[in-house]
């Protein structure tokens, strides 16, 4: 019984990922366009940024509170009822 | 002898209440402002604790949440000075944002905006996030970052400015690849969740 279970897998496949050149021009077209279109442009992006920057905030906001903060509160309480002073 | 009249039981209560409820908030501050998310909730912690010794100091019915953000706020750039060599390490602190997330499924554009918020200085940084996603008035993000109003207004125009900049440009890389999208991606993103406004 041949025990040749090593074939080889070199896959001519690992090379390189085909580069993609985007260049970007519908976007980048130097103020060829109304400026009113272009404030609008500005004023979408900036909305964007703000509904993201909300959503950012609100995930941590949203994430349960680790046990460790209602802990701090608790020793607090614990303290005082132990007769703490001040 | 004591400097401060203890707070009655029922307003102590109430303090307490209050206080439990702006957590998740003080949370999302000191993450923007740490980066790291374990530091971030020992920040939190920190001025949980704080604001809780501080209770007597507290006039109740005046902005709870303005006044624990700026204890948190305080408490963060002393321990920066003491201690820590964040100022130099934004972007690394971006990145470690991005591997603490703990959604999985929190979407690309998400990790997209936490990077390049990295990027910015930290007083543009804490400006926009207080009034762009605190929910701060301008006079009260001034009153928390103990600066003035016009000056909050300054650095939030031009957290905004940089903010698009790198987002439209890519301006860092991530795993060597230009985030070129990360404007589009956040713009699609906007188009889907955002309702009418």
């Amino acid at each position: 019984m041949g025990e040749d279970a090593t074939t080889p897998e070199d896959s001519p496949l690992s090379g390189r990922r085909a580069e993609e050149t985007m260049i970007d021009q519908t976007e980048r077209n130097p103020r060829r366009r109304n400026s009113s279109s272009d404030a609008n442009e500005a004023r979408l992006r900036q909305q964007a940024i703000g509904v993201k920057l909300r959503q950012m905030f609100d995930q941590v906001v949203s994430e349960p509170v680790p046990d460790d903060f209602l802990d701090i509160l608790r020793r607090a309480d614990s303290k005082r009822a132990n007769g703490g002073q001040d | 002898m004591a400097v401060r009249e203890p707070l009655e039981p029922a307003n102590e209560a109430i303090f307490k209440h209050e206080l439990v409820k702006l957590i998740p908030h003080l949370r999302a501050f000191a993450r923007t402002l740490c980066g790291d998310a374990t530091a971030a909730d020992d920040l939190a912690q920190d001025a949980v604790m704080k604001a809780w010794d501080a209770r007597a100091s507290f006039q109740i019915g005046t902005n709870m949440k303005a006044w624990t953000f700026m204890i948190l706020r305080n408490q963060f750039y002393s321990e920066k000075r003491r201690s820590w060599r964040q100022t130099q390490l934004d972007q690394e602190a971006a990145e470690r944002t991005l591997v603490a997330t703990d959604d999985p499924e929190a979407p690309v554009a998400l990790d997209e905006m936490r990077l390049a918020l990295g990027m910015l200085p930290s007083e543009q940084r804490e400006a926009l996030i207080l009034v762009g996603a605190g929910g701060f008035a301008y006079e009260e993000a001034a009153d928390i970052c103990g600066c003035a109003v016009g000056t909050v207004k300054s650095r939030v125009s031009r957290a905004r400015r940089a903010l698009q900049g790198i987002l439209e440009q890519g301006a860092y890389d991530r795993d060597g690849k230009p985030a070129g999208d990360a404007m589009r991606s956040i713009l699609a993103d906007a188009e889907r969740l955002s309702g009418p406004r």
